[in-house]
């Protein structure tokens, strides 16, 4: 982890030393692999989990991101990607983090049971700006379907991000932006 | 009787849901320009620069402004001396998977909301249609993402809860929603009719322009009274805090029975989309 200009740079996979290392409201800079999963993926996720069988990727260390990306321009890596709003995925996420997850990006409030998980597992999640999904998309180089293509928009994609822009949402002790914002 | 071509009203459609999905509209980027000069923190901001940077790269034309380019709400105002050659419901929906098709946008329709598989063209539409004196059609696409519209809620309230019982639900639905709807949002209120007119008049409502004033003056102050305690919850620019949860408040009030008081609740991202044209 590097800091510049009060953003702290970041790579995947992330170790425990850098999830310490994150605070709410620390914005940062992500370079790495992201996979995206939202409703439809995570539902089927659950139930593959349920069933004892594999994964579609492999959880350790990673990092998900709530997002359906418009469809690419051809040429273009991807279409329009800002976050979703998180909290549809709360039935989903414990399971998910005890496998290994470390990371989740999204927007919006998440319940206890998510938060008890990330301080538990030394977790984060992290916030990108919804609605900024034209902005986000530079950010990705390279986004390749690896699960679920069927789902379409919903498909759990491999991205390929550089300085990907967040800012921490609930830190691995779990301070939540969230609570800090509404009381000012 | 002025005869209006059902591929003509198809073509307006598609071109209005890729305008929509591309251009932010002048007045909500005049509002996002004002907060930015009048917030207090960083944080907030910088959210604001974004949004601001997130319109200028939408607008080159590539991408739209948000992946979630909406389910498709469509208003028609015909005028009672129109008639369209052709169905004017598939000449919507024609419209409506060309728009979304050629804009490289997202389809997000689901066929059934229980079993949930998408119909891939982002049909079908949502379609109001209210028929006008006059011999033109105004059509209005309003591309609604479910982040907002998740956060939208009604309640059959009791007469004697009066404009403070009002005041309160509306309120309260933004500060329960808090950052899932991505602020600063715009609030769009219905007052009175019935539940469902109530529920179509807020998110009517949700089509003026920001800094238009209500018509009525005791309405115009309540909006304003409103405004001002929304922007004091302190839910700000993404949610990560600030004085800018809300850019506007627009209630749209109408006539309803001795026994109720309905009011609802539609709120729309910062981006509130909508395009008309009139043919």
């Amino acid at each position: 982890m590097s800091t510049e200009g009060g953003t702290k740079k970041i790579s995947t996979p992330l170790s425990d030393e850098v999830i310490k290392g994150l605070s709410a409201g620390d914005r940062v800079l992500i370079t790495g692999v992201v996979y995206t999963a939202r409703d439809a993926a995570h539902k089927r996720m659950f139930e593959i989990l349920e069933r004892g069988e594999d994964m579609p990727f492999d959880f350790f260390g990673q990092i998900v991101y709530y997002a359906g990306p418009s469809p690419a321009r051809p040429g273009a890596a991807i279409g329009s990607i800002g976050p979703t709003t998180s909290g549809r995925m709360d039935a989903y996420s414990p399971a998910l983090i005890k496998i290994g997850l470390k990371a989740m990006i999204g927007k919006g409030l998440r319940n206890e049971d998510v938060k008890r998980a990330i301080v538990s597992h030394c977790g984060v999640y992290m916030a990108a700006i919804g609605g900024a999904g034209a902005l986000i998309s530079r950010s990705v180089k390279r986004a390749r379907v690896i699960a679920f293509p069927e789902l379409g928009a919903e498909a759990i994609r491999m991205l390929d991000v550089e300085d990907f822009p967040a800012i921490v949402a609930i830190d691995s002790s779990g301070r939540d932006i969230y609570d800090m914002a509404g009381t000012d | 009787m002025r005869e209006i071509d059902a591929g003509l009203l198809s073509s307006a459609i598609a071109g209005l849901c890729v305008d929509a999905n591309y251009n932010i509209a002048p007045d909500i980027e005049e509002a996002f320009k004002r907060a930015r000069d009048t917030e207090a923190g960083e944080l907030a901001r910088r959210v604001l620069d974004d949004l601001l940077e997130n319109a200028a790269i939408a607008a080159e034309g590539l991408l739209p402004l948000c992946q979630d380019t909406g389910m498709a709400v469509v208003f028609v105002e015909i005028g009672q001396d129109v008639h369209v050659s052709g169905s004017l419901k598939d000449a919507i929906n024609d419209g409506v998977r060309r728009g979304y098709e050629y804009g490289f946008l997202r389809k997000s329709v689901v066929a059934d909301p229980i079993d949930r598989v998408n119909t891939g063209d982002n049909t079908p539409a949502i379609i109001y249609c209210d028929v006008v004196p006059g011999d033109s059609l105004l059509v209005t696409v309003a591309p609604k993402g479910f982040g907002s519209e998740n956060m939208s809620a009604m309640s059959m309230l009791k007469p004697s809860e009066g404009i403070e019982g009002v005041k309160k639900f509306v309120i309260e639905t933004v500060r329960k929603a808090g950052p899932n709807p991505c602020p600063p949002i715009v609030i769009g209120v219905g007052v009175g009719g019935t539940a469902d007119y109530a529920s179509l008049s807020a998110k009517k409502a949700l089509l003026r322009s920001v800094g238009s004033a209500n018509p009525s003056a005791f309405w115009d102050k309540v909006e304003r009274d409103l405004l001002g305690r929304i922007n004091a919850l302190g839910i700000g620019p993404a949610g990560l805090g600030g004085h800018t949860t809300a850019l506007a408040v627009f209630i749209s009030p109408y006539p309803t029975h001795i026994a109720g008081l309905p009011v609802a609740v539609n709120i729309g991202c910062h981006s509130t989309r909508h395009r008309s044209i009139r043919l």
